[in-house]
């Protein structure tokens, strides 16, 4: 009987590590710029996912009559403050604030604005400039800029990391049938991707945008349509060279099926490629979103978004903050992206790894 | 100031104490630390040992083409007609490149460019040391492919590298490599990439080179059997140092050094142990084909075949080995896989008396357990993303024969019984030399428990000592197991020494077959007698048997 050493178990959050993703981590925190990247976006990203507690119309947290109350979590009725109407109650009225407070106290949000709530107490005429309340100014409808931020970053980013995932799963599976399998399969699928990607996918938005309201999924699902596409040669081109290899016609020897063969053997290099490629994608992603906004013929009016502060920007050339703030934001953005990118990159550059 | 006296004449080249280091500080490796030799005017110089030893590191730098300043020398002069090639200026060294001192490589095809006419790449030598004109130029590379005994030459001078086979790459390489009548000419393991036949005609072709243009020649090579022949005096090399060096006899019939001893007694030799003599026959063909159609036109019509195995009748036996020899293109590994059902054929071929050339699905993969392959290339024939117990354990896991326990013990045996450490199965191919993965290799191989197994080329990527040590595992296993083997290679010698039954193989037909001595010692067939004789003694046979 031989003794068997353990296996080299370090794990991170359950997960195991292998000696190569600790090489690769390595790598990836070698890349400085990358790296910094990653935790600035990472905050970022973080807070905005909580943007109902960072700015809202409504108080986090408030105490009336010995009994604690979160508004932003469950509506309230104005008569349990002890009001006139049985509407919920806004809590931005100086009669309700004077109500509650008479018996208690509230906690307000850093930014007490949500991202469609108008300020009706300008001292200017909207779009009003940044000043100590409206840290950003405020747009033509005199909602906070700041808070419209908040909430737009998120919507960008959200649908850009569901975008670049979804489509990377159907990419990577039909780039992968197509490179293993070869042949007919691939020959047919390389001319219906040839005509599919000539398709005008903005037409086929505004003929979208007129027939239905235009929402967070119906937008995702066209992109969707037309995004795969993306990732189908360099998975195609991973399988149509690794399917050839000596390990995968040892696997088939033992009997391994396809479907093992795909997964286990040809994926994980086909992976290095996706995940390389992916932070541009997503670079991409963001900003579809941003651009069909921009135009007008994204989210429904009124949605906070990036592209909606870009073209409010435009059409108030004599507010200038809009427009900056706007620019500003996707280009450090984007450039966060892109160094995120580059340092994954050369965490997977197989030369860096096998030194 | 010294004068040379004329009793003992400089050598042409003489390299003093040369120490060649890659990368500083503590990631500096030393490839080559500080080896002395000399080349005479006309004489061969050898420099045997096994990769990694540092001799094709050591003729690189004589013209100074490593990657400096990566590759630096901490030590070390090397005085070609008495000037320090080390310390020359560029420019003087670029005089000496090809001109006075022209190398050859290994692989013909990666060294000449794929998109330049030959007569373009020979006569690019000719404009940069010669200046010479174009039609000036144009007869010179006549004059050098008739040399080489390249044939109609006239006729293919436009022709691209890829339209001739790997011997007339090789002899175009030479060409372009004598162009300047260099003193000195460098082959760096220039028979590795190709057949046994091909080798004999290059090594006969360099010989009577050397004789008609009285240049130097300096062999490296990790084949002792080309070095004892070829070589006036030889140089063992071994991790960057010269172990031993002196006359070919001297060296070859009488070694001082351990290693070259070892090195020596290292050359796959004996012979496969006697079989059982009663043992049941395992695997069957009978006429087997493989035919892959050639189609043209718009519907694909199927105007003729490509006849890569063509009417294969053979048998294994249990506890038998059956080698498969023959040049490359003669089908020998489409038939091994066309054996274990990788490959789809036509004829009879039946496994342990039950017809398997049309089964299918989960039949087939049932009998998959029962016949496995091992490959060539130890680098690509490992996942390099799984562990070794992984790779090791996957058949295993396939076949659903073990929970994870029993496997990680399954696999930590046949680790063992390959002569690897069982702790090996958590790290990565990677991490391996090439006999450990070829070790990995048959551990996969093993683990299933099959009954008969193909063995396409295990030993050819191998140093000649590696190479010994796996055809030992291997007879080894044989006989624990009562394993049944068909074992494909080009080299002769080891088929030799492991096979009971050899067919040779020629165009995708059987040319001979037979036990293996007598086909060896006594072949009938006169391809075979030039296989074996080009293989055996190096020589190269004159009429047009072999392809060139």
């Amino acid at each position: 009987m031989v003794s068997l050493p353990a296996p080299i178990a370090s794990r991170v959050l359950g997960m195991r590590v292998t000696p190569i993703g600790q090489r690769r981590w390595a790598n990836f925190k070698a890349n400085r710029r990358g790296f910094w990247s990653l935790w600035v976006f990472l905050a970022v990203f973080a807070v905005t996912l909580c943007a109902e507690f960072v700015a809202n119309e409504k108080p986090i947290i408030l105490r009336y009559d010995d009994a604690f109350y979160m508004p932003i979590l469950t509506s309230y009725a104005e008569t349990t403050f002890g009001g006139e109407f049985a509407t919920e109650a806004d809590y931005r009225d100086p009669y309700v604030v004077q109500l509650i407070e008479a018996n208690g106290w509230m906690i307000w949000p850093i930014i007490p604005y949500g991202n469609t709530t108008v300020a009706w107490d300008l001292p200017v005429p909207s779009p009003s400039p940044p000043d100590s309340l409206h840290w950003l100014g405020t747009d033509d409808q005199a909602r906070d800029v700041v808070a419209r931020l908040i909430y737009g970053f998120r919507i960008s980013v959200v649908f850009g990391f569901v975008l670049t995932l979804v489509s990377a799963v159907i990419g990577v599976g039909a780039g992968a049938v197509q490179g293993y399998f070869g042949g007919w399969v691939d020959l047919l699928a390389q001319r219906f991707i040839e005509v599919w990607s000539s398709l005008p996918i903005l037409y086929l938005l505004i003929i979208l945008a007129s027939i239905v309201e235009p929402n967070f999924w119906w937008l995702l699902g066209l992109m969707l349509l037309f995004s795969w596409m993306g990732f189908v040669g360099v998975v195609r081109a991973e399988f149509l060279k690794v399917r050839n290899f000596e390990y995968v016609r040892a696997a088939r020897a033992l009997g391994a099926s396809d479907a093992t063969i795909m997964f286990r053997h040809i994926l994980p290099n086909a992976v290095v490629a996706t995940i390389t490629f992916m932070p541009f994608t997503l670079a991409g992603s963001v900003t579809v979103l941003t651009s069909l906004d921009f135009l007008g013929i994204g989210l429904p009016p009124g949605s906070a978004s990036l592209g909606d502060l870009l073209a409010q920007g435009k059409a108030n050339l004599q507010a200038p903050w809009l427009g900056l703030t706007g620019f500003f934001v996707i280009a450090i953005m984007l450039s966060l992206l892109t160094f995120i990118g580059e340092a994954v990159r050369d965490a997977f550059d197989p030369r860096k790894t096998f030194v | 100031m010294r004068v040379d006296q004329p009793c003992a004449p400089r050598p042409l080249l003489d390299v003093r104490d040369l120490a060649v280091s890659f990368g500083r500080g503590d990631h500096e490796v030393k490839a080559v630390r500080g080896v002395s030799f000399h080349v005479d005017a006309g004489e061969t110089l050898a420099i045997v040992g096994e990769s990694g030893s540092g001799k094709s590191v050591s003729v690189l730098s004589l013209l100074r083409l490593l990657p400096h300043p990566m590759a630096w020398h901490p030590s070390g002069q090397i005085l070609f007609k008495g000037q320090n090639l080390l310390e020359a200026p560029e420019d003087r060294l670029r005089q000496v490149r090809g001109n006075d001192i022209a190398m050859i490589f290994q692989e013909p095809l990666s060294s000449l460019n794929p998109l330049h006419s030959i007569e373009k790449q020979i006569s690019e030598v000719l404009f940069v040391h010669k200046k010479l004109s174009r039609d000036g130029a144009r007869s010179r590379v006549l004059d050098l492919l008739d040399l080489v005994g390249l044939s109609e030459a006239k006729a293919r001078l436009s022709s691209l590298p890829h339209e001739f086979s790997g011997g007339q790459q090789q002899r175009i390489m030479i060409a372009m490599a004598l162009a300047n009548e260099p003193d000195i000419l460098i082959a760096d393991e220039p028979t590795t990439a190709v057949d046994v036949t091909i080798q004999a005609q290059i090594l006969k072709l360099l010989t009577e080179l050397q004789e008609r243009l009285g240049m130097a020649l300096i062999l490296i090579t990790h084949d002792l059997g080309i070095a004892r022949r070829m070589a006036k005096r030889v140089c063992v090399m071994s991790h960057g140092k010269i172990v031993e060096q002196g006359a070919a006899a001297q060296v070859f019939d009488h070694p001082q050094d351990s290693y070259t001893q070892h090195l020596l007694a290292a050359e796959p030799k004996g012979l496969p142990e006697p079989p059982p003599t009663d043992s049941k026959i395992l695997v069957e063909t009978k006429d087997l084909r493989i035919w892959y159609p050639i189609r043209r036109g718009v519907i694909r019509r199927t105007v003729g075949h490509v006849k890569a195995v063509d009417g294969v009748t053979l048998t294994v036996r249990e506890g038998h080995t059956v080698g498969v020899v023959g040049e490359s293109g003669s089908g020998k590994s489409t038939l091994g896989r066309a054996l274990i059902r990788l490959e789809a054929s036509r004829g009879a071929l039946r496994f342990d008396g039950q017809e398997i050339g049309a089964l299918k699905g989960n039949d087939l993969r049932v009998l998959r357990c029962q016949m496995q392959i091992v490959f060539q290339d130890p680098f690509g024939s490992l996942s390099p993303r799984m562990s070794v117990g992984e790779i090791v354990g996957e058949g295993l896991k396939i076949h659903g024969m073990s929970n994870e326990e029993e496997r990680h013990e399954q696999v930590g045996a046949a680790l063992t019984e390959v002569g690897l450490e069982p702790g090996t199965m958590h790290r990565y191919p990677h991490e391996f030399s090439g006999g450990q993965r070829q070790r990995i290799s048959i551990a996969r191989a093993l683990v299933l428990r099959p009954r008969f197994i193909v063995l396409d080329e295990p030993t050819s990527a191998l140093d000649m000592s590696v190479q010994a040590q796996i055809v030992e595992l291997l007879r080894g296993l044989q006989k624990r197991h009562n394993l049944a083997y068909l074992f494909i290679s080009h080299d002769l010698k080891v088929v030799g020494a492991m096979a009971h039954d050899v067919v040779v193989l020629r165009g995708g037909k059987v040319i001979e077959q037979g036990p293996a001595r007598s086909v060896i010692d006594n072949p009938k067939d006169p391809y075979t007698q030039a296989l074996m004789s080009a293989a055996f003694e190096l020589k190269a046979v004159e009429s047009g048997i072999v392809a060139s």
